[in-house]
């Protein structure tokens, strides 16, 4: 069972504890209906997938129950770090 | 006992005898053999029947590489454990042990007949050969198949075992514990690291089993470890799966060796679970020797030469009295010289190489054994044994008579890498070895001993298929022993196009067996290297994955089964709901009262009495079960203006809403009715199903899209009961417990909430209906519910109250249109749909799922919408999920344009309603429809949703 580390409890924890929750730095608009369609539909359908880093969410549900962002390597399964919700992308 | 066991060699108990049973026929063998060395040891060389041939085997292997000997265990009163390899089952006293894969019997048996056969089973052949007709495949090939394919049967009673769990962690955890485990764990011995040593055999010592001059060490080092206070010995455990950061699965067996396990109640876990945790792995998984592929090599008697040297060493038992010896690699020499010394008859030494160690050479020829050197055998004599074997020269291609009783393969050997690929570590191949060796870790962990190729077996060389002077297209050569793969399949798939390695696994089903391909993937790979021109690496290697070995499902499900499966959900007032009757329904993870049935009621009548109760009296309903989420801050009601559709910020205290939530997709994803407290305060509910859900969406918005604002937000779903009460005579019931709470109409108008007391306890009672009836629900402290239900219950006697379950609560609310989300909704509903655009707040500039609403896809026509549906017999309920159809006689396969959603026989209208997603629904009211069933065709009216009471006249009561 893989482990993550919650930047909020700062600990190394098992992987049990926390559920994925998507690609990470991508914002909802301030005014979505300035959007058109095709602007739109990037922000709700459109993911990067890449083969390599991967910035994304989780969230530590059965720990302190904070949202926060992780990069992850999608081939080699290893997280390279995790950081707080807010924190620009690294 | 038989002249197969030797007088003074083997590590087995000769003071304690031990009887067994194999396929009826009752054997004695001592404490410490396998069903394996106990049968060799009576000259038993038949074992098995093989997959797809149904092909005599006897033995290959000593070890967990077994892929022939696989056996049925009798566990008593119809238990029993299939598949289990004859070398892995210690004998124990009374054990009832069967043969597998043949009918009537071992000897004769009728599948038999698929090997003369077996140029219609080429690879590839499933595919090719049952493709067509369709309708063959279920009452032809499939019952076909399945009777004359497979291993074991399954068993059919329910295991009566129980299977233990724990967890462990370490800073050194070594796997293995052979000479090279044994010495890493010494290493440790006495540090201050936690060190976990584990062995998959009934006693450690891995290969220094097998070699008498290694006992004596072998002792004193266990004996070492036994004593450091930081180790700790795990035998008969076997770790099957690496997986990430250092975790390790591992199954400990408990049990099955015993004799006497003791009463099924008061037994032991049959086997236990560690899941283990290891700050560093040391493998030491040994290396397993490979067959050598030429024609006859299944033929029982043709076994491994370190197989052989095993069953000698370390059971003391002799696997022929003349055996012979094709060897392509040094070992072979050095297993036959052992085992000669030590009394064994070894009549010759084959090796196809050319040239080979003239050391080892003198030494064989000392010992009166004959070497045929650049020799092959090219044939087996024999059908239940070994009885003679024939033997080519490479020079003159003419082929000889050998007699032997035993043929031993000595391929080479192939490192026990499978841990280490579980664990993503790189592999890189190693011509000395003819294997691929560890390369770059992935986690933290190293080889040692043979899996790291660090071992002194000498050298050898790289063989596909022996030298041989016979037809290759009619012989067979076995290259997978467990899935019947020979040479020929292999060069067939690659001549038919296969060139990934991955495609001839597939094709062939190679190495997809059990075993995973322990004896044969190097073998296949060298096969279609040499059919391809191409080196071996280029061809790649197929990935392993746990577990290893086999392992029963009891072990990994552990304690979670049957009722402990998953949490079961209770309400505070479900013991009351038990006592009364109650037919239950799971909804999520809680289990629900579905209806009261009176003595003869069937669930029908039990609704529909109970429907008619609420409508003309009063009816009593357990809703504790609805999600509830405290919203605390000033914040709270611009939060929740954002989340919903409609408008919050206006609510006034002591009021509440109908809250509609969207995905940001414009799609339902949950609805309930919520309450403001206090301008910083709401009392959200959600659905049953839904309420983690709809706290973990309302937590991502707040946490990660809006974290300026002030709000928090608690599940309060466990901390209330919520009694519901409904029907005209609901005030009239209540008013008598209530305190501090003016229940006139005027005073507690519908959609209100309320501070105050009933039954002397505090409660938040809400004047709220999802019958179209007067109704409240009483939310009292989750401890308090019971007795509050009581009361309540009680009081309403005199106005003939009566508990109903969740299918009358849906047959009510669909009598007034109300949805359940995830039913009549599935994920692609938006409020238009389902016609609660009166939901949507058409002034707010923004809320989650708004922008979606005006996607061209959500506003085009054609969309399916929520409509009513009367069937023109009364009578007819249609089936919730039933396709819709315009035209009933247009040909099949028919415009399906929509669905039935919700479908009751409603006892109020003396007829069945219905709901369905129909396309363009609102615009079809009044229209026909059909929906065709199996045989018959059933034609419905659209209507509207709301069936009942269109005024909302009953409100009031
Ligand atoms: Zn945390």
């Amino acid at each position: 069972m893989i482990l993550i580390h919650c930047p909020y409890c700062d600990e190394q924890r098992p992987g049990l504890e926390f559920a994925y929750a998507g690609e990470a730095h991508i914002a909802r608009p301030a005014d979505p209906s300035a959007l058109s369609d095709e602007e739109w539909e990037r922000f709700l359908f459109i993911r990067a997938n890449p083969r390599g880093r991967h910035h994304e969410r989780w969230r530590h549900i059965h720990g302190c129950a904070r949202f926060f962002n992780a990069v992850r390597d999608t081939v080699s399964d290893k997280f390279e770090l995790t950081y707080k919700a807010g924190e620009p992308r690294k | 006992m038989s002249g197969y066991r030797i007088d003074g060699l083997g590590r087995v108990d000769r003071s304690r005898r031990v009887n067994f049973t194999f396929d009826g026929q009752a054997y004695a063998g001592f404490a410490g053999d396998s069903l394996a060395s106990a049968l060799l040891a009576h000259g038993v060389t038949l074992f098995g029947r093989s997959f797809k041939y149904h092909r005599p085997r006897g033995l290959l292997g000593a070890g967990a590489e077994e892929p022939n000997a696989l056996v049925t265990v009798e566990r008593g009163g119809g238990v029993f454990t299939p598949n289990l390899r004859a070398t892995a089952v210690e004998i124990h006293e009374g054990l009832v042990a069967r043969s597998q894969n043949r009918w009537p019997s071992l000897k004769t048996d009728f599948g038999s007949i698929n090997d003369r056969l077996g140029r219609f089973f080429p690879a590839g052949f499933y595919n090719k050969t049952f493709m067509w007709p369709r309708s063959f495949w279920e009452k032809l090939y499939e019952p076909a198949i399945r009777r004359m394919a497979g291993l074991g049967d399954a068993p059919t009673v329910a295991d009566p075992d129980h299977y233990a769990a724990t967890y462990a962690h370490c800073e050194l955890l070594i796997i293995g514990a052979g000479p090279a485990g044994i010495d890493a764990a010494l290493e440790a011995a006495g540090t201050k690291q936690r060190v976990i040593l584990i062995d998959e055999n009934a006693e450690m010592g891995g290969g220094a089993l097998a070699d008498p001059a290694l006992a004596a060490w072998l002792e004193r080092s266990l004996k070492a470890l036994a004593e450091a206070p930081n180790v700790t010995l795990l035998k008969r455990t076997t770790a099957f799966g690496y997986y990430h950061d250092n975790f390790i699965g591992a199954v400990e067996r408990l049990t099955d060796h015993l004799a006497n396990p003791g009463p099924q109640s008061l037994r032991a876990p049959r086997e236990q679970l560690w899941r283990i945790r290891a700050g560093e792995v040391v493998l030491a998984t040994g290396a397993i020797e490979r067959p050598l592929v030429f024609a006859g090599n299944d033929v029982p008697g043709v076994m491994l030469a370190s197989a052989a040297r095993t069953f000698l060493f370390r059971d003391g038992v002799a696997v022929g009295r003349n055996v012979a010896v094709m060897a392509a690699h040094d070992s072979g020499w050095k297993d036959a010289c052992a085992m000669a010394r030590a009394g064994m008859g070894v009549a010759a030494i084959i090796d196809c190489r050319s040239e080979v160690d003239p050391a080892l050479v003198q030494e064989a020829e000392s010992l009166g054994i004959d070497c045929l050197i650049h020799w092959s055998v090219v044939g087996v004599n024999g059908r239940h044994g070994v009885k003679s074997v024939q033997v080519l020269h490479h020079d003159d291609f003419l082929d000889r008579r050998l007699p032997c009783d035993a043929l031993l393969m000595a391929g080479g050997w192939t490192p026990s890498v499978h841990l280490w690929s579980h664990s993503l570590g790189s592999l890189a191949w190693s011509d000395d070895w003819g294997a691929y060796l560890p390369d770059k870790p992935n986690e933290k962990v190293r080889c040692v001993g043979a899996c790291a190729g660090k071992w002194s077996f000498g050298s050898g060389m790289n063989v596909g298929h022996l030298e041989t002077n016979r037809n290759p297209a009619a012989i067979k050569a076995f290259v997978d022993f467990q899935n019947d793969v020979t040479a020929k399949d292999i060069s067939l798939a690659v001549r038919e196009g296969m060139k990934s390695v991955e495609h001839i696994k597939r094709y062939t089903t190679n190495g997809m067996a059990t075993d995973q391909g322990k004896t044969s993937n190097l073998n296949a790979l060298q096969l279609a290297s040499a059919a391809m021109g191409k080196p071996v690496p280029e061809i790649g290697l197929t990935t392993f994955r746990p577990p290893y070995t086999p392992q029963t499902f009891g072990a990994l499900a552990g304690h979670a089964q049957g009722p402990l499966f998953q949490p079961t959900r209770k309400s505070p007032i479900d013991s009351w709901a038990e006592a009364q009757g109650a037919v239950y329904e799971p909804v999520a993870q809680w289990r629900r009262a579905r209806y009261f049935p009176k003595p003869g009621e069937d669930m029908h009548k039990a609704v529909a009495r109970e429907c008619l109760a609420v409508r003309e009296r009063v009816g009593i309903f357990d809703a504790s079960t609805l999600g509830k989420i405290e919203v605390i801050g000033p914040d709270a009601a611009e939060f929740l203006n954002r989340m919903y559709t409609n408008p919050w910020k206006a609510l006034e205290p002591g009021r509440c809403r109908y809250g509609l939530l969207l995905g940001e997709d414009g799609f339902i994803r949950d609805d309930g009715v919520s309450a403001r407290m206090a301008p910083d305060r709401f009392h959200l509910t959600t659905t049953t199903g839904g309420a983690a859900r709809v706290l973990n969406m309302m937590e991502d918005y707040l946490q990660t899209e809006w974290p300026d604002l002030d709000v928090w937000l608690t599940s309060t779903t466990e901390q209330w009961a919520v009694i519901a009460l409904q029907g005209p005579k609901a005030r009239e019931v209540i008013a008598p417990l209530v305190q501090g709470i003016d229940l006139s109409p005027e005073a507690f108008p519908h959609m209100a909430v309320r501070e105050g007391t009933i039954c002397g306890v505090p409660t938040r009672l809400f004047r709220v209906s999802f019958t179209g009836e007067l109704g409240f629900e009483i939310n009292v402290p989750a401890g308090f519910g019971r007795h509050v239900w009581e009361q309540v219950f009680a009081a309403g006697q005199a106005h003939g109250i009566t508990p109903y379950g969740t299918e009358t609560m849906h047959v009510l609310r669909a009598e007034k249109g109300f949805i359940i989300v995830g039913q009549d909704t599935d994920g692609t509903v938006t409020p238009h749909d389902a016609g609660l655009d009166w939901a949507v707040g058409k002034k707010k500039p923004d809320f989650v799922g708004k922008r979606s609403l005006a996607r061209p896809d959500i506003v085009a026509d054609g969309r399916k919408q929520l409509v009513g549906l009367l069937t023109d017999n009364p009578a007819e309920v249609l089936e919730e999920g039933a396709q819709i159809v315009a035209d009933p006689n247009q040909p099949v396969p028919m415009k399906m344009i929509g669905h039935v959603t919700s479908s009751y026989a409603s006892a109020t209208l003396g007829r069945s309603i219905a709901m369905a997603l129909v396309a363009d629904g609102r615009a079809r009211v009044g229209q026909k429809l059909h929906i065709p069933m199996p045989g018959r065709v059933i034609t419905a009216t659209v209507t509207d949703t709301l069936f009942y009471d269109r005024e909302g006249s009953r409100l009031d009561g």
